[in-house]
């Protein structure tokens, strides 16, 4: 390989005729950051990441002393911005913790996703026969089932909690990622430059994962970006079922489906502030995703 | 044609067999006995052993799933452990819920989201296109039991305009005919009964709806724009035909097709919110049941609701598949 390379850089003359050449991902990463909606989704993924990673380690949620009794469901207040919930808690303290398990799950579903999505499916389309065969259908099957039936199905049966959220959310993803993989196995299984790989003898798994794997790199990423939104979704769904995160630890669709018992009560704030969090967070990731797709293929630009 | 679909259907009786197994295995998937785990601990050994016996749990596992599918096959989904009730039956009475909420979802979705899709696209970067978009938008990306919840607080709640739940009022009493309240209304010429479902249907419809309507318009923009800028778009304006006559008649019978496609895709979605919409809507379908079911540990409800909506998530994704190689010849079949 490193005898190719070096013959194909471009020589002192054409360097001087062509521009310096850019390499796919810096020409995307510019078409990225040149577009206004994504700029807006990078700000709000960054600034919730940062609150998921940061403020359970400065401030550990500590569960005994966070409520308050005598300050119950209080509207907000300079002292309570975002009010208080029927415990006397602090609506924007619980929605600071919550952060941690809905990007938590949402970011670490779809990574478990990936990662075996894109193993089977790159496995599934170099092997091809029966392998193919069986694990397509396996993936076919777990497609037969709306994302969210199948998610409260296996927590359902595995029990509540956060861990099995993510374990569900990730067995729901993984047929999504497989099927990117292989078909981007099979559209390049016959190019030249496979076979060349095969003929200096390289060894299947090198060519699968060097030469086939870094092509299927954008779609997945793409598809990734907007699956932790939908993942978010599935995690604030769960949550809201009471299969999700258990009490009194906070998360996002928990504490909306506390605040349903003081809807007639007029306490808005209980209601208003986790739901809102949810949606910026699954908008920010959605405005990015679809920024990444306008950058990485920039024929598929919607609008 | 015939050939394709012959492959088609062979295929999904394939998949609905893998369906059924998967949905068999998860009974088994439950840590320890489920006769225990559904009856708690306290049950005593009678009952238990009177469960594990309707549950067929004594028999080898592949004994029990041929007898699982072969009652499956005839319609045959157990009988709830708690209530004796027997699931298809039950199914069949709360179905016909879950079916008015997702047709009243998807009629909001598509009569709003289209209009809202092509005049997006004629005034392409006007203040209404920007702001339909950023409706669309933020319409994605929202938690349905959260809208639900928003639209009950505002128009329940604050301003009592309609009712926060339920198909209809507490003491209202009809005789179900299809169980489509809004059908049945009408078949008896009750215009009162047709209001008053009509006003409960409105904001479950509208909390379901609102996901699909913003993919749709967002699928109708892009895809209106596109034709727009089509050679035959531009040959009829040149002929002189009226803008209107130019827009309805050329550009939006093709932009309708990749449209179609995606209102057909919106099915598992109308599915699995109505789990959530039902809950939040105290709405007697099968999603709410699902979840009750859930809470109660009801496995033979957990399963039959899950298979059915397996079922039938897949034949109506295969019949859109099918109408699609109908409506657009380019479609090839041979995959």
């Amino acid at each position: 390989m490193s005898t190719l390379t070096s013959v194909s850089t471009a020589s002192p003359v054409t360097q001087t005729l062509t521009r310096p050449p850019r390499s796919l991902w810096r020409d995307a990463g510019q078409r990225l950051l040149s577009n206004r909606l994504a700029q807006l989704g990078m700000v709000i993924v960054v600034f919730f990441t940062f609150m998921a990673l940061f403020v359970p380690i400065f401030f550990p949620y500590n569960p005994r002393v966070d409520s308050d009794l005598i300050a119950q469901l209080k509207p907000p207040s300079l002292e309570h911005p975002m009010g208080t919930d029927e415990q006397g808690r602090d609506v924007m303290r619980r929605i600071a913790h919550g952060a941690q398990a809905s990007l938590g799950v949402g970011v670490g579903a779809v990574l478990i996703a990936v990662l075996i999505g894109t193993t089977i499916g790159l496995i599934s389309g170099y092997v091809g026969r029966s392998l193919d065969l069986g694990l397509m259908f396996a993936m076919d099957v777990l497609l037969s089932f709306p994302g969210l039936l199948l998610a409260i199905a296996v927590v359902a049966l595995i029990g509540p909690g956060l861990r099995n959220s993510l374990l569900a959310i990730s067995i729901v993803s993984i047929p999504i990622y497989a099927r990117i993989a292989r078909a981007t196995v099979l559209s390049l299984k016959q190019q030249e430059y496979v076979t060349a790989a095969h003929a200096v003898g390289a060894k299947g798994g090198r060519i699968l994962f060097r030469h086939i794997f870094p092509n299927s790199l954008s779609p997945i990423l793409v598809t990734a970006t907007l699956g932790i939104a939908a993942a978010i979704l599935e995690t604030a769904a769960l949550g809201f079922l009471g299969l999700g995160q258990q009490p009194p630890f906070p998360e996002w669709g928990a504490m909306l489906a506390d605040s349903v018992k003081y809807l007639t009560s007029g306490a808005w704030w209980v209601l208003l502030f986790p739901g809102l969090m949810i949606m910026l967070t699954v908008l920010g990731f959605n405005l990015l995703g679809d920024g990444l797709r306008d950058a990485l293929d920039p024929r598929l630009r919607s609008g | 044609m015939g050939r394709y679909l012959i492959k088609r259907l062979l295929a999904l009786v394939l998949v609905l067999l893998g369906v059924s197994l998967l949905v068999f295995g998860f009974v088994r998937l439950i840590p320890g006995d489920p006769a225990v785990v559904m009856l708690g601990e306290r049950a005593t050994p009678d009952s238990i052993e009177r469960v594990r016996t309707q549950l067929g749990l004594n028999k080898p596992i592949y004994e029990q799933y041929l007898i699982f599918i072969s009652n499956a096959l005839r319609g045959d989904l157990g009988t709830s452990v708690l209530r004796g009730e027997p699931v298809t039956r039950e199914i069949l009475r709360r179905f016909p819920a879950t079916i008015e909420l997702a047709l009243g979802a998807i009629i909001f979705a598509i009569v709003l989201g289209i209009p809202l899709g092509i005049i997006s696209a004629i005034k392409r970067n006007s203040w209404f296109d920007v702001s339909s978009m950023i409706v669309a938008l933020t319409g994605v990306s929202m938690p349905i039991f959260w809208l639900g919840l928003m639209l009950i607080f505002l128009f329940a709640v604050i301003l009592h305009w309609l009712p926060s739940g339920a198909r209809l009022d507490a003491n209202t009493q009809y005789e179900p005919i299809t169980n489509l309240v809004l059908l049945d209304s009408l078949l008896q010429f009750n215009l009162a009964l047709f209001m008053e479902g009509l006003r409960h249907l409105i904001l479950p419809a509208l909390a379901l709806g609102t996901i699909p309507m913003a993919i749709i318009a967002r699928m109708t923009r892009s895809s209106m724009l596109e034709v727009l800028n089509q050679d035959y778009v531009r040959t009829a304006r040149a002929k002189g035909l009226k803008e209107r006559s130019v827009i309805l008649r050329h550009a939006l019978r093709n932009a309708l097709l990749p449209v179609i496609t995606i209102v057909g895709l919106q099915v598992g979605l109308l599915l699995s919110g109505a789990i959530l919409t039902e809950t939040v809507f105290s709405w007697p379908g099968i999603g709410r049941w699902l979840v009750d079911a859930i809470y109660a540990r009801d496995y033979p409800i957990v399963q039959g609701v899950t298979l059915s909506i397996a079922v039938i998530f897949v034949v109506i994704n295969l019949i859109v598949d099918i109408l699609y190689t109908f409506v657009d010849p380019r479609v090839r079949f041979d995959t």
